[in-house]
């Protein structure tokens, strides 16, 4: 009977067009308004993405996500350096700092601080220049967007393009001078400050005078050694924070989820999507039974079982609820290829697909429910009805 | 399968049916008495309302009459489980519509195949001898057809082709001919007593078009819920 099931689904093509689209639509809605939110909380943690070296993150124990900084005494890099497990620690600066631009006007910027010697955690990919650069006097890198942005030079004449800061130009940062020595490409963060690296003991020398002036403690652990275990003994040994790079993701991750009304704003989007698809495909699919009820009741009684009827049913729900499925997901995808090169933050996971799988399955389940409903309770006996 | 001994298809001995309750009960079946034997066309006639097809309804098995006992090849339907009833029917029962009741998105090969398909005989078979039955209804070379492209009288061949396919002992058509002209109708008719009444098969025809009586070899007349004659072929 199967064959009937899909004849009979695909031969009406309004209603089965008609189910596919809101089927489609919800797919697409659920599974492009995730993505967004799903990109914009990865924006969250963009920054330790970035710095990829470390596989600890040591801090104050009261800090709750990367933007939250809490400045350590430079002591405890040495006293992490002593902790069991720990093949190398090395410090880092993280600060807002407000950037003199050549109109006049200020910008805050995001300085990071890398370590003097090694430079570990600087950007992972250089458009222009090297990182080595910034062991030069007075040395900066500045990420492309910032460069283009925010920092940019303004037009030569009035409705012209800004002029993007180069190599060779020269910043003001808290008074003192700063020379671009290298133009970077980092992951787009929360925050849409410009991001500015430069060594630790500069960015300590542009920020302003304070007691504390460490941010972070980055570590690698030895080989072989459990991280967890590693970050534990710091732990015990310093009295600060010591997270894994997954774990410090986590955090800043659960800290958005919990204190920012991102997840109920984009909750109710997808939410949305969810229930008009249910609307939409929901009511289309039971038309779609109710307009077959005659022929339904002619099955039943020619002797098709409720069994073989029920089949048919879930048979025709599950085609349109896959293909409605891969199409809004194809549809999304396509959505965040296009704009890849743009602000949009999208991030579609395997877990996203899996999501709006259910959520599709769930919408079909319901609409067939109420399709069989209708004809478990159809009496054959209409058949004769002229 | 229980055979009986005697010739009846079908024995009704005191059915009643109504429908609704209190006030709005409306009694369609008022003691019915009837027997079709094997091999016969039986018509069922009388005016709207009189019950003709509240009777072959019970006699298909997919009604439940209230008091009464009601018996198709000696089986008392009432007393079946619904599957086992539903079974009985795909094995032994045959139907013709007043609407012919074609899905629309299946050629007529396929419409003719779907008791077969019902009963699991693979897709491929079924649809092999719903093409054998079209040739005998003679629309054999339109079998990739859809039901939409027949007029009414073809569109009626292929329901009898569908009613057939699975080889029942009873068919039951509910006004084979009311949707179709005289010319039609008639020879619908002739190809029903050519075709399907044979191999000891029986039929049962609810109709009020007095065009066809001579088809009959029985005509039981209903009225008001009870059958007031029944008479046979001069």
């Amino acid at each position: 009977m199967n064959f009937v099931a899909i004849k009979m689904l695909v031969g009406d093509r309004a209603r089965y067009l008609g189910i596919l689209m809101g089927l489609t639509f919800a797919s697409l809605l659920i599974t492009q308004q995730a993505s967004i939110f799903e990109g914009l909380m990865a924006r969250t943690y963009g920054f330790i993405t970035d710095t990829g070296l470390p596989d600890i993150w040591v801090m104050d124990k009261k800090v709750l996500m990367i933007e939250d900084i809490k400045p350590l005494q430079d002591t405890m890099l040495y006293r992490v350096r002593g902790v069991e497990g720990v093949d190398w620690a090395m410090p880092l600066y993280k600060g807002l700092l407000k950037a003199r631009l050549d109109n006049g006007s200020f910008q805050t910027c995001h300085v990071i601080g890398l370590d003097d010697a090694t430079l570990v955690g600087g950007p992972g990919t250089m458009v222009e220049g090297r990182l080595e650069d910034l062991r030069r006097a007075d040395s900066v890198i500045v990420d492309i967007v910032g460069a283009e942005g925010k920092l940019a030079r303004p037009a030569e004449k009035a409705g012209g393009d800004k002029i993007p800061i180069k190599v060779g130009d020269t910043l003001e940062l808290n008074d003192h001078r700063a020379i671009v020595v290298g133009i970077c490409r980092t992951t787009r963060t929360f925050q849409s400050q410009p991001v500015i690296y430069t060594t630790y003991s500069r960015a300590t020398l542009f920020a302003p005078q304070e007691r504390k002036l460490l941010s972070f403690v980055l570590v690698k652990a030895k080989a072989g050694e459990n991280q967890a275990e590693v970050c534990r003994r710091i732990e015990a040994a310093t009295g600060l924070a010591a997270y894994t790079q997954q774990g410090f993701k986590d955090l800043t991750y659960d800290y958005f989820m919990k204190y920012t009304g991102i997840p109920i704003n984009f909750g109710i989007a997808v939410l949305l999507g969810f229930i008009v698809g249910t609307a939409i495909a929901g009511q289309t699919f039971f038309n779609f039974t109710v307009d077959n009820i005659k022929y339904f009741a002619a099955l039943k009684a020619m002797g098709a079982r409720d069994s073989q009827l029920l089949g048919m049913i879930l048979l025709q729900a599950m085609i349109v609820g896959a293909i409605g499925w891969g199409i809004g997901v194809g549809a999304a995808s396509l959505f965040g290829f296009l704009l890849r090169d743009t602000e949009l933050s999208f991030l579609l996971t395997w877990k996203l697909l899996v999501i709006s799988g259910c959520a599709i399955m769930v919408i079909c389940t319901l609409s067939a429910l109420l399709s069989i409903r209708t004809v478990m309770r159809a009496e054959p006996a209409i058949v004769f009805k002229g | 399968m229980v055979e009986t001994a005697t010739e009846i298809a079908v024995s009704c001995a005191g059915v009643t049916k109504a429908y609704g309750s209190g006030q709005a009960r409306v009694t369609a079946l008022r003691g019915i008495d009837l027997e079709v034997r094997q091999g016969e066309l039986l018509m069922l006639v009388g005016p709207s309302g009189c019950g003709k097809t509240t009777l072959i309804s019970v006699i298909a098995g997919i009604l439940d009459h209230d008091d009464g006992e009601c018996r198709v090849f000696g089986e008392d339907l009432k007393a079946m489980s619904g599957s086992r009833r539903t079974r009985f029917r795909g094995d032994n029962i045959g139907f013709v519509f007043q609407q012919f009741n074609l899905i629309p998105t299946l050629t007529i090969a396929e419409n003719v195949a779907v008791p077969l398909l019902i009963a699991g005989v693979s897709r491929r078979e079924a649809v092999g001898r719903g093409r054998d039955l079209l040739n005998r209804v003679a629309i054999g070379d339109r079998w990739t057809a859809l039901p939409s492209k027949l007029s009414g009288g073809q569109q009626q061949r292929v329901a009898i082709a569908r009613a057939l396919v699975h080889n029942p002992r009873l068919i039951v058509c509910d006004e084979p001919t009311s949707s179709l002209d005289h010319e039609t109708g008639h020879k619908v008719m002739e190809l029903m007593r050519e075709v399907a009444a044979g191999d000891g098969r029986s039929l049962v025809v609810v109709t009020h078009d007095s065009r066809i009586f001579e088809f009959a070899d029985r005509i039981a007349r209903m009225d008001d819920g009870r059958i007031v004659s029944v008479t046979e072929k001069a």
